[in-house]
């Protein structure tokens, strides 16, 4: 058989989508930190973990959540795939500043966020999944790539059905594309396809 | 797009520029000779008093660049990353744009760009670019950055990428440099050592810093490693603990998985690894982590070693130079000293090699974990004249 995309969400202009439709618009908030605490609570994801995260966890936990709180059963080897192309930045900058205005101290709490892939720890341990997790960089979204890598996982029985996909932040510019890929009739993963839905 | 785990994938020993030595033979020499390469260092720019470092001095560096024939501007990390590849790209560079991918491998690559709220060389894809470009592949780069385990991942990643048939053959460059970004914020941890590290020891009490970059070779063409030592990957996983973002699992539940899903795909028992080139920050947590998952996977006997003691902690270039390391020493037969390691200092048994051991090496099991609970293990079968 082959491997499909079986769901997607999409977060953008203040909006978030779940396979294409409308589940969440904000019309008021300006900034992105402000617009993701309201769709946090608009989604009762209530895990208040979620205020110390930095903005792409935040980003990765809400998109992430869309995705898994709609299934019945999480499959705790779902595998991770994640990638953008400004990192962790924000909070970089922020662990920065705060290191060259305090003579060289550091805040421990800003410091643990200053990796990319915390974003799929994160997820990890809120569903419980012992699984493979990789952070990737691109310059643009790189749909050939993410193709290939899912198809790697799932046809090296690394994994039955992974978690994927482009998340972005850079201040107020956002914008993530996150799907589930695994072995099953339906829309097929593909380059084209993925280019379609992000 | 049909993927094998039947097409075999083999790496050659690789290359490194650290501050033991600029290139492998050196770097292997000074390792089995019991050289460590971490030092006092007194550098403003990274801490007001002095602090243990593996730092590599920038006179040699510029001197060692300069003398090289790559021509343009680069930072000290990409120079460093340059000569890293430099063997690899004379000796196979006629394939790099035949179906040849490129990985690097970074956790925080150009940071420093950031002291001056500069972002034109902060982004790892351009890091990544400027690699590609100066040594000619032409295919878009690929960054891997997942912490600590960057490095050993990279192979993982190159092996999969070359099964499902993107790749036929893949480089990988892995670099990271001291920066006052990160030796602050394992200060704030309090995590970092006022001695140089000591691994599995009593008196550890935490983390050296290094720097370093390193370079490999993948490939499906057998061939090309005919009359040098070369290595197969049997097996390789990345099992993430699920259960802290900053310390690993009490269990060591992600590093038992990984080394049982590798074990698994190569289709060997526990009882054929010859050696094990592991993680060893020489934290309490870390070590204390990996001494329960090896003791779970019945591996405590087999003689163990963390590199840390002689490289510090090299971050996103860890993994890589330490397989390096490990394939090269394996490659002569030797198994290096665990610097560092006195007395006995996790709770369960580990054979935490004190001495350097001369004995015939054939599987080697790297391993390496990191924030965001990752881990990642793999496993290499020794091949060419050695072949059984």
């Amino acid at each position: 058989m082959k491997n499909s995309i079986v769901s997607y969400c999409n977060i953008k202009n203040n909006q978030v989508f779940l396979n294409g439709e409308k589940i969440f618009h904000d019309e008021e908030a300006s900034e992105f930190l402000e617009f993701i605490k309201k769709a946090y609570k608009h989604f009762e994801l209530d895990y208040p973990k979620f205020y110390k995260m930095d903005s792409l966890c935040k980003l990765a936990m809400v998109g992430g959540s869309v995705l898994l709180n709609q299934l019945d059963e999480v499959d705790s080897e779902m595998a991770l795939v994640f990638s953008n192309k400004s990192s962790c930045i924000d909070i970089d900058r922020i662990h920065q500043a705060s290191i060259s205005e305090n003579e060289g101290y550091a805040s421990p709490a800003n410091f643990v966020y200053t990796l990319p892939n915390i974003a799929l720890g994160e997820i990890s341990i809120k569903y419980k999944l012992r699984s493979e997790n990789s952070f990737f960089i691109f310059e643009d979204f790189n749909p050939s790539f993410l193709v290939d890598y899912t198809t790697s996982l799932i046809n090296l029985n690394k994994a039955e059905q992974v978690l994927c996909g482009w998340i972005e932040v850079f201040e107020n510019e956002y914008n993530a594309f996150l799907f589930i890929a695994k072995e099953a009739e339906g829309l097929t993963l593909n380059k084209e396809n993925l280019l379609k839905l992000i | 797009m049909e993927a094998s785990t039947k097409i075999p994938v083999y790496v050659q020993k690789g290359d490194c520029i650290t501050p033991l030595g600029f290139g492998f033979e050196k770097n292997i020499e000074k390792v089995e000779n019991g050289v460590s390469a971490i030092s006092l260092n007194e550098a403003n720019h990274i801490d007001s008093t002095p602090f243990y470092g593996a730092t590599i001095n920038p006179f040699v560096l510029e001197h060692r660049f300069s003398e090289s024939n790559i021509k343009g501007v680069f930072t000290p990390l990409e120079k460093m990353m340059l000569l890293a590849v430099e063997s690899i790209k004379k000796k196979y560079g006629k394939l790099f744009n035949e179906k040849c991918g490129l990985i690097v491998s970074s956790t925080k690559g150009n940071i420093q760009a950031l002291e001056n709220d500069d972002f034109s060389t902060y982004y790892l894809h351009q890091l990544a670019k400027k690699i590609g470009k100066t040594i000619g592949i032409d295919e878009e780069p690929v960054v891997l950055s997942n912490a600590c385990v960057s490095g050993i991942m990279a192979i993982s990643v190159a092996k999969r990428m070359i099964q499902v048939g993107r790749y036929d053959h893949v480089v990988i460059v892995a670099g990271d440099s001291f920066s006052k970004f990160v030796f602050s914020g394992f200060q704030s941890f309090q995590a970092v050592a006022e001695k140089p590290c000591q691994p599995y020891d009593e008196d550890r009490t935490g983390i050296t810093l290094g720097e370093a970059a390193a370079a490999m070779f993948v490939t499906k063409d057998k061939k090309l490693f005919q009359e040098i030592p070369h290595f197969e990957i049997l097996g390789d996983s990345s099992i993430n603990d699920a259960n802290h973002i900053s310390g690993p699992s009490r269990t060591g539940e992600g590093l038992y998985r990984s080394v049982s899903n590798a074990l698994k795909e190569a289709k060997i028992n526990a009882s054929e690894i010859d050696v094990i080139s592991a993680h060893g920050t020489a934290t309490n947590y870390n070590d204390e982590m990996e001494a329960q998952a090896f003791n779970r996977l019945q591996l405590e006997k087999k003689p163990l070693y963390s590199l840390k003691g002689y490289f510090g902690h090299t971050l996103g270039t860890a993994g890589l130079l330490e397989t390096v390391v490990a394939l090269g020493c394996a490659a002569r037969n030797n198994i290096p000293q665990s610097i560092g390691y006195k007395k006995h200092g996790v709770t369960l048994p580990l054979n935490v090699t004190k001495e350097k051991i001369q004995k015939e090496v054939n599987v080697v099991l790297k391993t390496a974990s990191g924030f965001g609970g990752s881990n990642t293990a793999v496993i290499f079968k020794k091949c060419g004249n050695h072949e059984k």
